[in-house]
């Protein structure tokens, strides 16, 4: 059997397939350690729809939930609040609410929102996920005059108007997302269902 | 004992190992001060290993009570405060020390050929230094460890496409949650510092395989003696391991200092707000990264737009890893370099600086301004190197050691 004449080309070919069969398997053994970091069936289970109670909620005021642990505000917003939301058209990125991505359909109107003074929001900023502050006071000094009242991100100074619109020039690319919620009855939002038809 | 050795010697490279690299291993005899941050940055590596050990006995990474158990060392355990405050000093030493081994490099220009990987290497240590000290920072689990991590984890969110995918295998949750603190604490603990030292040995390896540059920037390897020992070297064991025990001294006077009279350094080591237990519906009023990242941090607030932000501030720590090939000029210390140079490299280290102080500022306009213009500066200095380094006017570079 034995010759003195190496065949090279063969040697070379097995070495390429051996290494690529062993890559292959590599990839395999890789798969369940990457996949490990994916969330758990018990953190998929958490985030049931939490039920909120806005009859004590005054006007003018917001109210935090929380829904799959993030922050979700409530805001009963005055007559003067919904007057200021035209006004900042010009100013806006996103005024009309086109990008779906950020609000259920009963929300892509005007006001954001199933009923026009209340407003439902989750509190994470759309840059880089802060939590921003409610700042409903009007020109205040260190948000500038044509501040009409909305929240502001402490983190990179994003800012939003009193439906959760984004302003432009600031680093957060969409607005605020509406998450999906109905009432159960006159006072009482589910946050985190659709629910029937609106 | 030299039987000893021997016998170790016949079964092991003992002393070939302590010749090539410290008794035999020949540095330039011209040193000066810049050149103790390498040995200094060992030293820090060692303690932050030996503290985090000890931290880890009395530790617990679970969502529900690790608050509690960093505030049981700092209250309860024998000495806890002084293991914990050793190594939350040591990651702002680690970081003083690195900027600075840095700094010497762009002097002496010692990432020049033959020593590109070298820098490299030096660059991943950097690298991975940074991922360590944040993912260390989400351990205490207060809220600035929690918004912190929940800013840094959504700067992966800006990737087109399957941004949003990437955060949420990161964190394996739909927020930062105990999934997230487990994972950080095993790399933290196991696998980056098994990375770091790996590439700490790979750093030391490629630096004696060529041979230390210097303040001058000569190759001393040009100039030996009938025994092939450079004329300008000297053995690095003993004097070099005895010049780093004066550094080392010098050193841990400061360190002492900053661990026993300003362990949370004025809010700027250790943040005020992480002393209040994390907080997913409430974002402190003040958030910014400790000192060491800020001037990234500057760098992504200047930006008005999420994806170029990410993008500017991945480019100032990347355009770093190409120095060696953005410095087109031969000649190698700052020393015997044109005007241009140290203007630029000057301009350079103070809008690090600036921007490294505009980062902790709360944001009006004027400061999103000097964010804009300083972060403009940062990146010229690459530029302008690039430009003017290829037909720079330099002066005489000596043949010898000065």
């Amino acid at each position: 059997m034995s010759t003195d004449v190496v065949d090279k080309g063969r040697r070379r070919f097995l070495a390429a397939a051996t290494g690529v069969v062993g890559a292959v398997g590599a990839g395999f053994v890789a798969v369940p350690f990457l996949a490990s970091w994916m969330p758990s069936e018990r953190a998929k289970n958490a985030g049931a729809p939490v039920e909120a109670d806005i009859s004590k909620l005054e006007e003018g005021r917001m109210m935090i939930v929380e829904w799959q642990s993030k922050p979700v505000w409530i805001v009963r917003r005055s007559q003067q609040m919904l007057d200021s939301l035209p006004k900042l058209e010009g100013n806006l990125r996103d005024p009309a609410s086109e990008n779906v991505d950020q609000q259920p359909e009963y929300a892509q109107n005007e006001f954001r929102s199933r009923k026009p003074e209340i407003l439902v929001l989750i509190g994470i900023c759309t840059h880089l996920g802060c939590s921003p502050t409610y700042r409903p006071d009007i020109a205040p000094e260190d948000l500038g005059d044509d501040w009409l009242g909305g929240f502001f991100c402490p983190c990179h100074s994003s800012r939003f108007d009193m439906a959760g619109r984004v302003y432009q020039g600031v680093p957060a690319p969409t607005n605020l997302v509406v998450p999906p919620h109905f009432y159960l009855t006159e006072n009482t939002i589910l946050v985190g269902e659709d629910g029937r038809a609106a | 004992m030299s039987k000893v050795i021997g016998w170790i010697d016949d079964r092991f490279p003992l002393m070939k190992m302590w010749n090539e690299h410290l008794a035999e291993y020949y540095a330039p005899k011209n040193f000066n001060f810049w050149y103790f941050f390498g040995s200094l940055a060992l030293l820090v590596l060692v303690i932050q290993i030996v503290s985090g050990i000890f931290l880890v006995m009395h530790y617990k990474p679970d969502g529900e009570l690790a608050f509690a158990s960093v505030e049981y060392i700092m209250r309860d355990v024998p000495y806890g405060w002084l293991i914990r405050y050793m190594h939350s000093t040591g990651a702002t030493a680690f970081f003083v020390v690195v900027y600075l081994h840095m700094l010497r490099a762009l002097m002496y220009g010692s990432y020049k050929k033959p020593r590109e990987l070298i820098w490299l290497f030096g660059m991943f240590i950097y690298l991975v230094l940074m991922a360590e000290a944040f993912m260390g920072y989400l351990l205490p689990w207060g809220q600035m460890s929690y918004w912190g991590a929940q800013v840094i984890i959504s700067l992966f969110g800006a990737i087109p496409v399957i941004g949003d995918d990437l955060t949420l295998w990161i964190r394996g949750d739909y927020v930062i949650s105990d999934a997230t603190l487990n994972r950080f604490f095993s790399l933290h603990v196991i696998a980056l510092p098994l990375v770091l030292l790996f590439l700490v040995v790979a750093h030391i390896l490629a630096l004696h395989e060529v041979g230390s540059n210097n303040p001058d920037g000569v190759e001393i390897k040009k100039n030996k003696d009938e025994n092939g020992i450079p004329l300008d070297g000297i053995p690095f064991h003993p004097y070099y391991t005895v010049k780093d025990i004066v550094g080392v001294v010098v050193f841990l006077f400061f360190f002492a200092t900053v661990l026993f009279f300003f362990p949370d350094g004025g809010g700027y080591l250790l943040e005020h707000a992480n002393f209040v237990a994390s907080d997913p519906l409430k974002t402190p009023e003040h958030i910014a990264p400790v000192w060491y990242f800020t001037p990234f941090y500057a760098i992504l607030r200047a930006v008005p737009d999420k994806l170029l932000g990410v993008g500017a501030m991945g480019a100032a720590i990347v355009l770093l890893f190409f120095m060696p090939w953005i410095d087109r000029c031969k000649v190698r210390s700052i020393r015997y370099r044109s005007n241009i140079y140290k203007i630029n490299l000057a301009m350079f280290v103070v809008s690090f600086v600036v921007l490294g102080w505009l980062a902790m500022q709360h944001v009006t306009a004027t400061i999103t301004l000097l964010s804009q213009v300083f972060s403009l500066l940062y990146f010229a200095f690459f530029v302008i190197l690039f430009i003017t380094s290829k037909n720079e006017k330099t002066k005489p570079v000596p043949d010898r050691v000065t």
